[in-house]
């Protein structure tokens, strides 16, 4: 893969929050700060691995850049032009280049439309092609997901899991976007499924330039797929680097431990390998602590980590981390 | 002798478009205080194999089996009201999702207390101080208080302990979980885990876990039986079937899985095609139409199981000695 040091995507200090309503006479009202502050960048042709478990943030991040959700604050720069502010129209060009793909492919395709139909959906919308040229370019697209033109005219539930998440990427794909955003696109899907959706990925990546915002909660699919890599915990980044560095030179209590919890497919390393016990659940995201977001889960806390939010630093070789300990 | 042992279940279900043969025919055992692991994608039979021991089937199911045996009973010969007793009290189940598997009506406490009293026979008194014993050893914090919540005032991992204190209220001997952990994330998943392995230990429960999730095999299991199309296609200890697999459908699990250590970028390598149809399914070896080695055999007639150790069987051509070692020198 060639992969050019072109910026496509940067994101700074994008915020998204959400405002929760409370009873009628509640005096004030509370907010969940889901995206707190996050800054990365995305090269062309490269995939950028959003990490965290559930409520972190990472699908948030997903929809706010493809302004599915308006940003609180912050930029958003495509090709380093902020499309943060743009009107609707203004963004219908954009939203022709960003494309997503989503986490459940039962729930993303209307049972009611066939198979053609979805996918041709987005071309109608864009008014790209017309009469003929369109249905040339539905039976090419199902070819390119390995499924056969005669598919075109089943229903949705006429197909396994696997199968649709291919309908949905030919669906994305239809309007040839530049940019995709993959919501946790395999995470429904068994373990053999996986691998043939994630291979296709790679492929179509290489044959057409893609460039992949892969969100996911499976650290060795993200290192699997991933050029860099963004750990979130509770709304902002904690650990962001390459993903050699930062799978053989972790920082973060964090990223260390959500790595030492997943289970090792080898009977012997897993023998062997001392787990970090994480107690407790994330906090609400609503009332998060002070300080440092992690402090109350961390076996390292200090007295400075509620007191004070740690910032992002780079500690050699690009490797950012949010976290005090580093910082001596 | 073993506490399970099951000889040639078979299950099906009767739909408008047929007969749907999720199980066919298969026959293993679960010793005493040990785990085993069933692995397999979703439609492999692995959940309705131990809901069919449980006799937890719906209307339209038709169960078969030449012999089940539990803890010395016999399973054949008992009805659904027999079964009843056992289930709960002998066979403790945990469900793949906390969320919906408690009762959003009722506190904690009446769901913990309600097993303890149907079949322990004590006080409600004595049923409530033993739900807190029990809620103490699955690690929840301020049980006295905890006892009087509701499920919907508990996170994921909370709800799936409580999952795990209820199935656990009457020390049974056998614990089913079927996915117990796929709906949480990787860190409370570990505690969960960690959490079963020490109870294991602790009470000498055997479990049989049904997972699709290798890693989970390798850190909680002694055992496992790999399923295919409603058939175990192998079965074996974790070190065999992890570093010496046998049936191409298990090298084909392992090897579609990433792993943290390699490096990134490596191909995968997927299983092309997708699971069998039950409804009519495949004459010979289920795997065939996925499988790169398939001979014409494989079509024509199933594969028998072959003994390969006292633990290690597995079902497949490729080991018949003439098939002339087609594949005999995969290693994974």
């Amino acid at each position: 893969m060639v992969a050019s040091k072109e910026k496509l995507l940067e994101v700074r200090h994008l915020k998204k929050h959400f405002e929760m309503k409370k009873g009628l006479f509640a005096s004030s009202k509370s907010v969940l700060k889901a995206v707190d502050d996050i800054s990365f960048s995305i090269n062309k042709g490269e995939t950028f691995g959003l990490v965290g478990e559930s409520g972190c943030g990472k699908t948030t991040v997903g929809r706010t850049i493809l302004k599915l959700y308006e940003p609180t604050s912050g930029q958003i720069l495509y090709k380093d032009t902020p499309i943060e502010g743009l009107l609707h129209k203004e963004m219908l060009p954009y939203r022709k280049k960003m494309q997503m793909i989503f986490q459940d492919p039962y729930a993303s395709l209307d049972p009611r439309m066939t198979v053609g139909e979805i996918i041709a959906d987005p071309l109608i919308v864009h008014s790209m092609y017309s009469g003929k040229e369109r249905m040339d370019r539905v039976k090419e697209l199902i070819e390119l997901v390995g499924l056969q033109r005669d598919h075109l005219n089943r229903y949705p539930h006429e197909f396994s899991g696997g199968q649709r998440q291919r309908i949905g990427i030919a669906r994305a794909l239809a309007v040839e976007p530049e940019f995709l955003i993959c919501d946790e696109p395999i995470s429904a899907l068994d373990v053999s499924i996986q691998a043939q959706v994630v291979n296709m990925l790679e492929e179509l990546q290489e044959k057409f330039g893609l460039t992949y915002l892969f969100v996911s909660h499976d650290l060795s699919m993200v290192r699997h797929m991933s050029h860099k890599v963004g750990v979130m915990y509770l709304g902002s980044l904690v650990e962001y680097s390459e993903v050699d560095e930062l799978y053989t030179n972790m920082q973060h209590p964090y990223t260390q431990a959500l790595l030492s919890a997943l289970p090792i497919a080898d009977p012997d390393r897993a023998e062997q390998s001392e787990r970090i016990h994480l107690q407790g659940d994330v906090p609400s995201p609503i009332n998060p602590p002070s300080g440092c977001a992690f402090r109350t889960r961390c076996k390292f806390a200090m007295q400075v980590c509620s007191e004070e939010k740690p910032l992002l630093r780079d500690i050699g070789n690009s490797h950012m981390v949010a976290c005090h300990l580093s910082n001596q | 002798m073993h506490l399970l042992q099951v000889q040639n279940l078979r299950t099906t279900f009767r739909i408008d478009a047929g007969q749907v043969q999720a199980v066919r025919g298969i026959s293993f055992y679960v010793k005493k205080g040990e785990s085993l692991g069933i692995v397999g994608e979703s439609g492999s039979g692995k959940s309705v194999s131990m809901l069919s021991i449980m006799k937890l089937l719906p209307q339209n199911a038709e169960l078969q089996a030449d012999h089940v045996q539990f803890n010395g009973q016999d399973l054949n010969q008992i009805d659904q009201k027999e079964m009843r007793k056992m289930l709960g009290s002998e066979i403790g189940m945990i469900f793949q999702d906390p969320m919906s598997s408690l009762n959003p009506l009722l506190t904690i406490g009446d769901q913990i207390v309600e097993p303890i009293r149907i079949h322990q026979k004590i006080s409600k008194e004595a049923a409530r101080k033993k739900a807190i014993d029990i809620l103490r050893i699955v690690e929840i914090p301020s049980p006295e208080k905890r006892l009087k919540q509701y499920p919907h005032e508990f996170s994921g991992g909370m709800r799936q302990r409580v999952m795990i204190a209820i199935a656990i209220s009457c020390n049974p001997k056998l614990l089913i979980a079927d996915e117990p952990t796929t709906a949480l994330d990787v860190t409370i998943q570990a505690q969960i885990l960690d959490l079963m392995h020490d109870l294991k230990n602790k009470m000498q429960t055997s479990i049989v876990m049904i997972t699709h999730d290798l890693g989970v095999i390798a850190n909680m299991c002694n055992r496992v039986l790999v399923m295919y199309g409603g058939t175990i296609v192998e079965e074996g200890t974790i070190r065999e079937i992890f570093y010496q697999p046998k049936h191409p459908y298990t090298w084909g699990l392992i090897k579609s899985i990433p792993t943290v250590s390699t490096g990134k970028r490596e191909k995968l390598i997927p299983i092309p095609g997708s699971p069998p149809d039950l409804i009519a399914p495949p004459k010979g070896c289920p795997f065939t139409a996925r499988c790169e080695y398939a001979m014409k055999i494989c079509e024509k007639i199933p594969p028998q199981q072959i003994t390969l150790s006292e633990t290690h069987r597995a079902a497949c051509w490729l080991m018949h000695p003439k098939a002339s070692g087609v594949a005999k020198e995969v290693t994974v």
